[in-house]
Formats: structure tokens, sequence, C-alpha cells
């Protein structure tokens, strides 16, 4: 009967020692989606809440946080290429690279500014649904708290450099198809380098702009 | 509902629509591809430009002024008192769409948030683990399989489809405690209020979504053809939400 109950003592031991170095550990390779998306939130919110410069509406440096935390963990090449559909192989190699920063630097704005709104809000992650070979998954979250739920997913897909983010589900919209026909409207309007331009001229006015609180 | 009240609030949208018309007549930028579900897209803008216009010039600086002198705290308790009623909506939404399970969660919710809430200003329902829902009649509509139709976007109201404006209409038809309360001046100031609180619930969302959108007119028509799918889908057996099919030109 002792040694029975040795064994549960080693094994709560060894539960709670994993169970930290999973959340101190940061996300590689081999951590699964839904892993990686509560590792990358769980620590982003940590780091938003607990900062007040950023509680105080500190945009350079909720950007600054994003590109650090959440960037490594998206393939934006992949999110841009998608959005464009057709018209991503009339692009030259060079405007593709453009369209990609401009992209980017458009969505890390919009979503810093989410971000300097969280105050009290927590996430629920939800169980998966995927099959283990699965190359691709939709981890489903849900932000709780001030007003209604927020259901929040993030589509991922298998790469040899593991995991990465390149659509997002905002309350039932994904980026992607809401960008679809803005995109080729601009084009078909004003050619790639409009939308070039487009992004890039939007980008200058967000970055001039004051934050709003 | 008698069908006379219909047909008087459906007069009194088409004049609103018509004069909308007048104020701005958009045209269609050159070069925008039609889309299959917006045939009246020529119609709509205008009429987006009429919200667009009333929301800068009106709902938008009185919410302002709204925050202002409001204290935060004061701003969320009517925020969770209008969701409290409109919750017992839901519930008898849920009932009509054959989710029991769902209708009674709502209902405990009301329960919960009337007595222990104070009246519904605090929601104690959600942290104690009941999930908030939100269902309209077009999302019953939906689920009974009325098709969305075309894209119509409505004076005051926004973005909507077809099905989603009888939607409206019976939304507004069947808020019945609303509509009886006694006397009129408390009624409007109480209408008033809750237009400026749904206002504010997207305040800084709002200010998010001109940053980012390249045509606001078109982001927001293809993200709420999107998000009325999903919230009709919701909560069904085979839940998934409808993913797009997408074209990888590399493959």
């Amino acid at each position: 009967m002792k040694s029975y109950n040795n064994i549960t003592q080693y094994l709560v031991t060894a539960v709670i020692l994993f169970s930290g170095a999973v959340f101190a550990q940061t996300p590689d390779q081999a951590t699964p989606p839904d892993a990686l998306i509560k590792m990358v939130v769980t620590d982003v919110m940590t780091s938003v809440k607990s900062d007040p410069e950023i509680q105080k509406g500190n945009i350079p440096k909720i950007v600054d946080l994003v590109e650090k935390k959440i960037v490594p963990y998206t393939d934006m090449r992949r999110t841009t290429e998608m959005a464009m559909g057709p018209n991503w192989k009339k692009a030259s190699p060079e405007q593709q690279n453009q369209l990609v920063m401009e992209f980017k630097n458009l969505l890390i704005r919009t979503y810093s500014g989410a971000l300097s709104q969280l105050r009290d809000q927590t996430v629920q992650f939800k169980a998966l649904r995927a099959a283990p070979d699965d190359k691709e998954v939709v981890v489903k979250t849900v932000v709780l708290g001030r007003g209604d739920p927020v259901p929040l997913d993030y589509r991922l897909e298998k790469t040899d450099k593991g995991w990465k983010v390149y659509d997002m589900n905002i309350m039932g919209v994904w980026l992607v198809e809401a960008y679809r026909n803005q995109f080729s409207n601009q084009i078909s309007q004003n050619g790639i380098d409009g939308l070039v331009k487009f992004l890039q001229d939007r980008n200058k006015q967000l970055a001039a702009a004051k934050p709003a609180n | 509902m008698n069908l006379l009240d219909v047909f008087v609030k459906l007069k009194r949208l088409t004049v609103l629509g018509l004069t909308a018309l007048m104020i701005g007549c958009a045209s269609i930028p050159a070069g925008i591809e039609p889309s299959p579900h917006d045939p009246w897209e020529s119609f709509n803008r205008s009429i987006f430009e009429f919200n667009e216009g009333l929301d800068s010039y009106l709902l938008k600086p009185v919410v302002a002024g709204y925050r202002f002198v409001l204290p935060e705290i004061v701003r969320e308790g009517i925020y969770n008192f209008f969701s409290n009623y409109s919750d017992l909506y839901t519930a008898l939404q849920n009932m009509l769409q054959g989710k029991p399970d769902y209708a009674f969660s709502d209902l405990m919710r009301v329960v919960v948030n009337t007595t222990f809430g104070l009246g519904g200003l605090i929601d104690m329902a959600t942290p104690g683990g009941l999930e908030k829902h939100k269902e309209d009649w077009g999302q019953t509509f939906g689920v009974w399989g009325m098709p969305a139709g075309p894209y119509v976007v409505l004076p005051f109201f926004g973005p909507s489809n077809v099905r989603d404006t009888f939607g409206t209409i019976a939304d507004l038809e069947s808020d019945y405690f609303f509509k009886y309360i006694n006397p009129v001046g408390l009624r409007n100031s109480l209408t008033g209020l809750r237009v400026v609180n749904a206002r504010n619930t997207y305040y800084e969302a709002g200010d998010l979504l001109d940053g980012a959108a390249i045509d606001k007119y078109s982001f927001m028509r293809d993200a709420y053809i999107q998000r009325r799918q999903y919230q009709i889908n919701e909560g069904r057996d085979d839940e998934e939400p409808t993913m797009p099919v997408y074209e990888n030109p590399y493959q």
C-alpha cells in the first residue's frame, strides 16, 4: 500500500513538473497547434495586462510585442497569397514582397490596436478537433469579458518549421476572405502597384495617427 | 402584429431609403467587379454613404459625449441591462430554432441576472458558467431554411439581406416590453439610450475597422455575409465554420 502511495506521489510530481515545463517553454517545431496557440496567446495577454505603458495605449510598444511574440508563428506570405487569389501570379517577385510586407504591417497595426483595448478579458480555449496527420487545423478560442463573447479562431498549417497561423476568424469572419474582394477591386482599379501604394499610404497614415485613448 | 403595421413600417423604410438616395447618389466606383451577392450595389452604396454620414456627424459624436460623461462602470451597467433584456428574446429564438438546451440556459441567465444581478445591471451568469448567446429573427428564419437573398443596406440599421430585413421588422414587432412602456417620453428616452449603448459597444472596433479597410463598403458586406452564415450554423451538431475553399496559385 505504501509503495502505491509513493508511485502516486511521483506521478503527481511528474505531472506538475511537466505542466510547469509546458508553460515555461516557448513553442518549437514539435509543439502541437492547440498548445502553440495557448502558449502564444497566454504569453501575449500576460505581457499586455502587466505593462502599464501598453495599458495607456502606447501603440509602438504593442507593435513591438506583436512583432516579437506573434509574428514568428505566422506565415504572412501565405496570408497575402490567399488574399490575392489569382492576382498573386500576376505580381512580380518584387511586388509580392512589397505586398507581403505592407499587408503584414497593416494587420499588425490593426491587431495591436485591438490588443491595446485588452483589460480584464479572458480567453477560453476549445478542444481541438483534428486527426493526428492533419496538415491544416482550426484552433478555436472565445474571448470573454466586456460585452458579448467574441469567437476567435486561428487556421494553421503544418510547415517544416512547425505550425504557422495564416488566417484568423473573428466573430465568424475569415480575414483572408474579407480582404479578397477588396484586393481584387483595388487591383482592377489601379493595378498591383496601386494596391501596394494604397497599403503604403495607409500604413504611414496609421503610424502618424495619435492613439485613441 | 398585424399586416398593416408591417406595411406602415415597410413604407417608412422605403421613404427613408429614397431620401438617402436623393441625399447621395453614390455610384459604383469604376473597375469594381459586381459581386454575385450584391446585385443592388449601386443603391446599397448610396444608403451606406447615408449611414456613414449619419454616424460620423450624429451618432458617433453623441456616443463620444456619452463616454465622456458616464464612467465605465455605469456604461457597463447600461450595457448589461439591455443585454439581459435581449437574452429573453434569444431564449425565445433558440426555442424556435429547436435548441431547447440553449433556450433553457438563456432563460437561466435572465433569472440569475435579474435577481442576483440587480435587475440585469450586473452580469452574474457569464462568470457562473452560463454562456451568452445572441439570436434574432433573421437567424431563426435562416435556421428554418429561408435563403438570405441579395445583400441589402438598410438606412439606420446597416448591413442586411432580404431575409434579415424581414427579420429586423419581426424583431421590432416582437419587442413587446418596449412597445408597451408608458409614458411615451420614457420609452423614447430608453430607445435613444439603447441605440447609443449599441453604438458604444463597437466604438473602438469601428475605428480599427476604418483603419483596416481598403474599401469599407465591400469589407463590411463580405464580413456581414460570412458572419450571418456562421451565426446560423452555430450550435449545430456538425458545427464547422463554413470554410471557404482557397485556390492556392502554387498548387
